[in-house]
């Protein structure tokens, strides 16, 4: 009987409304933010089986003396008179058939829930793409959930970029970020320029343009710039944290993944 | 090639297997054939199968089954901490601990301490080498 009882809520709880614990806790004159983290007064002998019966219970919570003080009933206060709602007008037009309403979805769009370990600072170690194995220092997290990471360009030649949280290995050190501001970076700084719609130009005219997208803008350099450079300095402040952080990650033998601390 | 460790009152041993791998462990009663009662200043006393445990060379004077306080104080008058943690066996443990914990960043940072040893090593043998052949 007991092995079948574990999987239900306790008795006790299950059959009291909620609404009993607070009511007697908050008649006294606490303000909620000073209450007292409430103490069980039925302590659990397994799980599902209180210490103290139903009847034992009910005297330990008092719940005689409230009565006897409000003269044999429990104090009721009257039901809140409901709103009158809004007289509704009968509509103009009926559909022919039942039109379904789609389901109510109450979710909300949020950036992936970073991983404790990510924190501004962090080195991280990039799995895939261009850049794998390349140690790398996390800034921030931007509204489409990527993780904006930078080298810096100057130590292991990795830009300002976006990076995926699932190809990323978070390592414990950290570097200190306090001196770099990254506030103005957003999805938008990293998205492809639009380029305004030209007329079908002749073959000269084609190449010439093909050759000014190549190059970076100097303001995204003078940013990479501004970035690292109070990264530098933090990061040369711990020895061997500039070598380390222009070595790549690889696997050697004896190496097992799952037994490493990074 | 006889016994040198015994399964006695008082051998320290260290478990090998189960909750309290790592651990050591002072042999406080034999229960039968395959199972000792065993105990330490961290756990509470228990019996423990022979084959879970490792015996050590360290024993410690103590009666059948002492109470803890009693057990606290023969471990602390026989030393067994410095005892086994300056012994190979205790040392090559904590090496090892030590390994399995290391960082990332650790593993860099010895990498490099080991290559610069070998450079090191390398520029006196070579010192030494033609030193001889001259």
């Amino acid at each position: 009987m007991l092995g079948l009882g574990q999987r239900f809520p306790p008795f006790h709880t299950a059959f009291e409304p909620a609404a009993l614990h607070r009511s007697y806790t908050t008649t006294e004159s606490m303000a909620p933010k000073d209450r007292k983290p409430h103490v069980c007064r039925n302590p659990d002998l397994i799980r599902g089986v209180g210490k103290y019966s139903r009847s034992k219970m009910y005297h330990k919570r008092g719940l005689w003396a409230i009565k006897a003080k409000n003269g044999g009933a429990f104090p009721k206060h009257e039901k809140k008179a409901a709103a009158a709602a809004p007289a509704e007008k009968p509509p103009k037009f009926y559909p022919a058939d039942d039109v379904k309403k789609p389901l109510v979805n109450k979710r909300k769009a949020r950036p992936t829930k970073l991983r404790a370990s990510i924190t501004p600072g962090t080195v991280l170690i990039i799995l895939a793409g261009r850049f794998k194995g390349k140690r790398v220092v996390f800034l921030k997290q931007l509204s489409s959930g990527l993780l904006l990471v930078t080298g810096p360009f100057k130590v292991n030649g990795v830009p300002l970029r976006r990076v995926n949280q699932s190809y990323v290995i978070a390592t414990s050190t950290k570097v200190d970020v306090s001196g770099v501001s990254v506030e103005k970076f957003d999805d938008k700084y990293f998205g492809k320029k639009v380029e305004k719609k030209k007329k079908k130009g002749e073959g000269e005219f084609f190449e010439a343009e093909k050759e000014e997208k190549n190059t970076l803008p100097h303001d995204k350099k003078d940013d990479q710039k501004t970035v690292d450079a109070a990264l530098i300095a933090s990061i040369e402040a711990v020895p061997d944290l500039k070598s380390y952080l222009g070595a790549r990650f690889s696997l050697k033998s004896g190496m097992k993944p799952h037994e490493l601390v990074f | 090639m006889p016994f040198k460790r015994y399964v006695e009152v008082g051998r320290i041993a260290l478990v090998n297997y189960g909750k309290d791998y790592g651990k050591l462990v002072v042999i406080v009663d034999v229960i039968d054939q395959n199972r000792a009662l065993v105990d330490a200043p961290d756990m509470v006393r228990g019996q423990m199968n022979f084959k879970r445990l490792t015996l050590t060379d360290i024993k410690i004077d103590i009666k059948r089954v002492p109470n803890k306080k009693t057990l606290i104080a023969a471990l602390e008058a026989a030393d067994v901490k410095n005892k086994w943690e300056s012994s190979s066996w205790g040392r090559k443990l904590i090496v090892q601990k030590k390994r399995a914990s290391l960082n990332d960043f650790d593993r860099f940072k010895i990498m490099l301490a080991k290559i610069k040893k070998a450079g090191v090593v390398r520029q006196e043998l070579a010192k030494l080498k033609k030193e001889t052949t001259c």
